[in-house]
């Protein structure tokens, strides 16, 4: 497998990004990579991305190509490292108010509202990582039929715990904020809690699924 | 314990950042000017993380409840201590009752000449103390947590102070003061009659994608600090940069500084609450050492971008450094027990 092309990104930063396309096998590498530069004396934060990874440095690095050297030097034998996801389940209500895009989903991928959710609720997702706000996880195994574009206005405010579909991904907003995907229903599971560690109920690299608690009209 | 009696249109409680969990979508927000912040505390005998309070633009007022050392780091705009000039980077006693008030940020004004007026720190020793979340004393103002109840100030706010390390010395020594950042050698670069901002960048991964025009584009024109220009992000306007081809990229993360690019060709320069990934190129990075000044560019101000290379980046992080020690040492062999009181 090829290694990361490293690029500086600013002074004290580093960006790792593999070649396309991005893969769960690639993916793996960098969650391993990120466990072992995070213990780099130099290195402050780690933060995955989709087939990258951006090191932080503690502060401004006089020498970027040292971090480099030992990226190069790490990454072949990072092979075979597992992450530590965990299986995550995700209750959803479905429909009604936290699920007011069902019937536009219906309309684009000309499946039944009936279908959608079970084929929602039946995938395995793999978070990739998280970015965006405090606990938004980019998952990874929407089943791509039920691939549907984002709304070209996005809303002004969507309810915390909403779940959703941006094109190929599938999502949940864990606090309110503006959005334009499209919302199929909504999970009462707090997702963020700053009074807890770890804050963020998803962490990259596990393992979601969407079980239907019900479904409202 | 401080009372805000008048926020004015933006202030609230900063610290250095919330550093750590960017992994986990947190921001690390804290103080946009970490150099003013950093000063002001050091001037008030705290550590340079200390919580301080954050004032966007002035217009603000603030009581102090008890006897306390203050200092003002970033522009003093026409601060007043009980109706009296107090100059950034002065460090002064303040009485129980006391009132200080920040005059209205108009660089246009003729009363005020044209300066770097986005923003004023006030630090008081013994820090402002509300809870630390996650290791900060930041507001975190999108997600709602940190800070004062994870909000901006409001009328009538009531905040605690830390117990100063040096309390009753520091709170009844005498006033001094120490040259600014902008007039200590740090801002030399910024021609103030203009109101021009140049800050110093680095060539960011995606820079060789773009044409040689928008290239060339990024060092020549003057960009302006669009009013859209926030504690996320200082959106400019200028020329239209553009890449050679429009292929998409993944999300990856981004710091304060990116300079991206999205598809308008009006770039962005992220600041401490952006988001923590991206997926748009990044053109250039402005180098730590100057995010300061972008923090105090004033809306409408004119941008000079200018190449520079990694060890003229680390040169300018030591130079700003010694600043910073220069302060810690001047205030750690104060002889604080020759005490002035400072009186209204």
């Amino acid at each position: 497998m090829q290694g990361p092309q490293i690029h500086p990104l600013g002074d004290s930063a580093l960006l790792c990004s593999l070649p396309a396309p991005a893969t769960l096998a690639q993916q793996q590498r960098i969650w391993a990579l990120a466990a072992l530069a995070a213990r780099w004396e130099e290195v402050g934060e780690v933060v995955p991305g989709m087939n990258n990874l951006t090191l932080i440095a503690r502060r401004p690095v006089a020498d970027l190509d040292i971090l480099t050297q030992r990226i190069n030097q790490a990454w072949p034998k990072l092979g075979g490292a597992q992450s530590e996801g965990r299986d995550i389940e995700i209750p959803v209500v479905y429909g009604g108010a936290g699920g007011p895009d069902l019937e536009s989903v219906a309309r684009h991928t000309k499946l039944s509202i009936d279908d959608i959710i079970s084929r929602h609720s039946a995938g395995q997702y793999v978070v990739y990582f998280i970015g965006f706000m405090p606990g938004f996880a980019y998952m990874g195994g929407l089943a791509p039929e039920l691939a549907t574009p984002r709304h070209t206005t996005p809303r002004v405010s969507i309810p915390a715990g909403s779940v959703g579909i941006g094109g190929e991904q599938t999502g949940i907003y864990p606090m309110a904020s503006p959005g334009g995907w499209q919302l199929l229903g909504r999970t009462s599971l707090p997702l963020f809690d700053p009074a807890q560690d770890p804050p963020t109920l998803l962490r990259p690299g596990d393992r979601v699924r969407f079980t239907v608690e019900r479904v409202e009209q | 314990m401080i009372e805000i009696i008048q926020p004015g249109m933006l202030a609230s409680v900063q610290d250095l950042g919330r550093h750590g969990h960017r992994s986990l979508g947190i921001h690390p927000g804290g103080a946009l000017n970490a150099l003013a912040l950093s000063s002001a505390n050091l001037l008030v005998g705290n550590p340079a993380d200390a919580a301080g309070i954050e004032i966007t633009m002035g217009v603000c007022e603030i009581r102090f409840r008890r006897d306390t050392r203050i200092a003002i780091g970033g522009d003093d705009i026409g601060a007043l201590l009980d109706g009296k000039p107090l100059p950034a980077c002065w460090s002064i006693p303040v009485r129980a009752g006391s009132t200080l008030k920040l005059a209205l940020a108009t660089p246009d004004s003729p009363e005020q000449p044209p300066r770097h007026s986005m923003r004023t720190y006030l630090a008081v020793a013994g820090g402002v103390d509300v809870p630390l979340v996650l290791g900060s004393r930041s507001t975190d103002l999108k997600a709602g947590f940190g800070g004062h109840q994870g909000r901006a100030l409001r009328r009538g706010d009531k905040l605690p102070i830390g117990d100063a390390t040096q309390a009753a010395a520091a709170v009844h020594g005498p006033a001094f003061g120490m040259r600014s950042p902008r007039w200590s050698g740090l801002a030399l670069r910024e021609d103030e009659n203009s109101r021009q901002v140049t800050l110093r960048v680095l060539p960011g991964p995606e820079f060789d994608q773009f044409t040689n025009a928008s290239k060339a584009a990024l060092w020549s024109h003057a960009w302006r600090v669009t009013p859209n220009s926030n504690r996320m992000g200082y959106r400019l306007e200028g020329a239209e940069l553009k890449r050679k081809h429009g292929r998409d990229m993944l999300s990856h993360g981004v710091v304060p500084g990116v300079i991206q690019v999205p598809p308008s060709g009006q770039p962005i320069i992220l600041m401490g609450d952006a988001q923590t990934t991206g997926g748009y190129p990044k053109i250039g990075v402005v180098i730590g050492a100057d995010m300061w000044k972008l923090a105090q560019a004033p809306l409408n101000a004119s941008l000079r971008l200018e190449a520079c290379d990694l060890q003229a980046a680390l040169a300018a992080a030591q130079e700003q450094q010694r600043y910073l020690d220069s302060i810690r040492d001047t205030v750690a062999a104060l002889d604080w027990s020759r005490a002035t009181l400072y009186r209204k």
